[in-house]
């Protein structure tokens, strides 16, 4: 089999570094995680890369390949067009650290502004499987990150300050939809995570590995209960009437 | 020397945030610990991400007749009668209300008819016992662990590696490591240390296990002066996929034999007819595994040198539906459909049955204020671990584990921790930095994959644990000189050539307690001594560093008492 040509960014910190070409030979049904660890253990032992179960499970090989948001692990040499270098680079929405390493730290703390599920009193834990089939999908997440990587809320407008990103309007879709979750986080998604943002382009479905969508079945509901809850206009009506 | 350093302390430190690690932050932090969570990935990315198939809790909502002791039971019996009867004990009475504390977290798992949680059948349970997410129950677990925990409030560590254990006369007092993303060094202070690193597959290379599997915490309870037991007993996975090479050792949950999966062989045989026709496809891993292998080994292999397991005689919209995750996995890693045609899987090295040796009740290790919980630690599952016991253990070993530690961080006062041991400690770390050899540890990692593989399989003999001892000491020397390239800014090479030496420790341990046990028990096949012997019935193998040499002891089994004894070897 032919070599592939890897053009991989390497750098560190924030700013400066350049694309690196690399060959690697390639193997039957080899992804590009497997030719990045190649790379790793032939030519360039210092190339930062993150990965841990190879399987699509674990969420954190993300990386930009060919200019798509992917998990490498996930991706096959031979999907790609072999007449051109295989581009991978870091992902753009995040800090740089060194090489395809970024810094998602502000993700763990977007995470915990959201209020864990909290039970209802005396339930007695009987749960239909039609409830939780509608719950399973968002909790199929498996955080790589690569829908906020691709959300041109964050991606275009650094939003990061007020906007929670698709990933986290999945972990609230997820609460909000348990069966026996007794909160209501209508007002977090308004005023802490700025789901109004949205403009529901549908990039965050058409990257995610599992097959989440996240538009339809995540993002748009839950607009829906922010909007019935803050903009229904009887509502807003009766609210200017009474002044409540 | 001594550069700076960040220094950090509480009172319980948990180094590991699998489920084992999360569960006893959780604990501890309920016992009003200040606790701080170390781990060398992102948090949620551990090994328990990876479990599929289940979480084994006797929780008889499916079959009645289940109960503690039949769990107990099919524990001991999976575990050659090897195990400590009293994990075996509290882990089955313990389990059922470990995961209906996870329900009450907010986890979700498949339904009965009736609403309560669904359990599957797996290989050496009796009973259905297994309660599940379709095959992602790891991911499910750790979620909700980890969210709980972030609730409760510890403090994560994340990408940060501990290289030693810190200790003053003789109890442990802390930790010294440092930053993945940029190498700089930070020190714990603490008054427990609960040890949740998991296991050691990285020193095979056909393995279900990630980059951190590199027997981290033994190595550096070993070091402290803890004991390790059971460390000849290494489970290989029977089904790990054979096909196409970046995907070998990958796993295949064991599930898809719960689920109704058949093995055959080239020719079309169901050869495990031949070798436990009771139990089938859900004999216990050791058999199934020894079974494939013997297949391939006399010719009768598929095309990859695997087994064929077919699952696509079941309705296709069903196999979707139990084992999402497989038919990805298949479909686009291997072009195989696997509602239409079956898998070629083949063992891979998957889990260590040993690890430290621990008390029952507390998971105390056999140095104070030292803990261990999960795969590091020993005891659980004697010498084969049943499948779905993993994530039982990590919940009530876990919880065990942090409750021990808040209690012990409670009644002991501030330690000492010296200069030297953290000059020492340093000095070894950045060693890589300024040898000059041109080793790489990459190089190194790859050929002691090599010896563990080709001599400490799934089949031993006395020639090939001698060669592998021969053999490792020479890695030895070579890692000692391994030398990295680049900054200390994420540096990979760097990490391996730390790790390295964790993986080199735990395989001596491996191979000087497979060459002692003159048996064959679970998990240790010698082909040399290819039967049970009583007397090995009866022992250990203890594992402890004396004069900075590794020994090998030997320590008795403990003996259940009478009415668990007739109850376990009753027909």
């Amino acid at each position: 089999m032919p070599d592939a040509t890897l053009r991989i960014f390497r750098g560190e910190g924030a700013i400066g570094g350049q694309a690196v070409d690399y060959s690697v030979p390639i193997a039957p049904g080899m992804v590009v995680l497997d030719a990045l660890h190649y790379i790793q253990g032939h030519q360039a032992p210092d190339l930062a890369v993150r990965w841990n179960c190879k399987a699509a499970k674990c969420g954190s090989c993300s990386a930009e390949v060919n200019g798509r948001p992917r998990l490498t692990c996930k991706t096959r040499v031979d999907s790609l067009p072999m007449d051109q270098p295989i581009v991978v680079m870091p992902m753009k929405s995040f800090p740089r650290i060194k090489d395809l390493v970024t810094d998602v730290s502000w993700n763990y703390t977007v995470n915990k502004k959201i209020p864990a599920f909290r039970p209802y009193q005396n339930t007695d834990w009987k749960i239909s499987q039609l409830d939780v089939d509608r719950v399973q999908e968002f909790r199929k997440c498996i955080e790589c990150f690569l829908c906020q990587d691709v959300c041109h809320v964050l991606r275009e407008h650094g939003a990061k300050a007020k906007f929670g990103g698709p990933r986290f309007f999945v972990r609230v879709a997820g609460l909000e939809l348990h069966p026996l979750d007794s909160l209501n986080r209508a007002g977090l998604l308004k005023d802490d995570l700025g789901i109004g943002l949205c403009n529901i382009t549908k990039c965050c479905t058409e990257v995610c590995p599992e097959d989440i969508h996240i538009t339809d079945n995540a993002i748009i509901p839950l607009k829906e209960r922010v909007v019935d809850q803050f903009y229904d206009p009887l509502t807003m009506l009766f609210r200017k009437i009474t002044g409540k | 020397m001594t550069t700076t350093y960040e220094t950090r302390e509480h009172d319980v430190l948990i180094i590991g945030a699998g489920g084992a690690g999360l569960r006893a932050a959780i604990e501890a932090l309920a016992k009003g610990c200040s606790v701080g969570v170390v781990c060398k990935s992102l948090l949620g990315k551990a090994h328990t991400v990876m479990a599929e198939g289940g979480i084994a809790a006797a929780m008889c909502n499916v079959d009645t007749a289940d109960g503690w002791q039949p769990h107990f039971r099919d524990t001991m019996r999976g575990g050659k009668y090897l195990n400590n009867w009293r994990m075996a004990q509290l882990h089955a009475q313990e389990a059922p209300d470990r995961v209906s504390e996870l329900e009450q977290w907010g986890a979700l798992f498949d339904r009965t008819g009736k609403g309560a949680i669904l359990q599957r059948a797996f290989g050496g349970h009796t009973y259905k016992r297994l309660c599940h997410v379709g095959d992602r129950t790891g991911l499910e677990m750790i979620r909700t662990l980890q969210d709980r925990g972030v609730q409760l409030g510890f403090d994560v560590y994340m990408e940060c590696t501990i290289t030693r254990l810190l200790t003053d006369g003789g109890r442990v007092a802390g930790a010294f490591g440092y930053w993945r993303e940029n190498g700089r060094l930070i020190v714990f202070k603490a008054k427990s240390v609960v040890i949740a690193t998991g296991g050691i597959g990285k020193a095979w290379p056909v393995t279900s296990n990630s980059w951190e599997y590199t027997g981290d915490g033994m190595t550096l309870a070993y070091e402290a002066g803890a004991e390790l037991m059971d460390m000849e007993f290494v489970q290989f996975h029977p089904t790990g996929m054979v096909w196409p090479p970046g995907v070998q050792g990958l796993l295949v949950t064991e599930a898809v034999r719960g689920e109704g999966g058949i093995l055959r062989n080239k020719l079309g045989e169901r050869f495990m007819e031949k070798y436990d026709p009771k139990r089938m496809e859900l004999s216990t891993r050791d058999v199934v595994a020894r079974s494939i292998y013997t297949e391939v080994k006399e010719g009768r292999g598929t095309e990859h040198g695997g087994a064929y397991l077919d699952i696509s005689h079941k309705p296709a919209e069903y196999v979707k539906k139990k084992l999402p995750s497989m038919y990805h996995q298949f479909k686009e890693l291997a072009d195989v459909d696997i509602t239409k045609g079956p898998m070629e899987v083949g063992p891979t090295c998957h889990y260590v049955m040993g690890g430290i040796r621990v008390e029952a009740e507390t998971a105390q290790s056999t140095l104070p204020g030292l803990f261990a919980a999960g795969e590091a630690a020993a005891g659980l599952h004697g010498a084969n671990r049943l499948g779905g016991n993993s994530l039982s253990d990590l919940l009530v070993f876990g919880r065990r584990a942090g409750m021990a530690a808040a209690d012990h961080a409670k009644r002991v006062s501030g330690s000492n921790i010296g200069s030297v041991q953290i000059e020492e400690a340093e000095k070894e770390l950045l060693a890589p930095f300024s040898n000059t050899a041109a080793e790489s540890p990459y190089a190194v990692h790859r050929d002691l994959q090599k010896v563990m593989q080709s001599l400490v399989g799934i089949f031993r003999t006395e020639e090939d644990l001698k060669r592998a001892f021969a053999e490792l000491e020479e890695l030895k020397d070579r890692a000692a000189k391994a030398s990295v390239e680049g900054s200390r800014l994420f540096n990979p090479g760097w990490h391996l050539a730390r790790d390295l030496k964790s993986m080199l420790t735990v395989s001596e341990a491996v191979a000087l307690s497979a060459l002692a046990r003159t048996e064959s028990r679970g998990a240790h096949s010698r082909i040399d001594y290819p039967n049970y012997d009583p007397v090995w019935e009866k022992k250990h193998n203890i594992i402890v560093r004396e004069g900075g040499e590794m020994k090998r002891r030997e320590s008795p089994v403990e003996e259940m008492p009478e009415d668990l004894k007739q109850f376990v070897m009753a027909e």
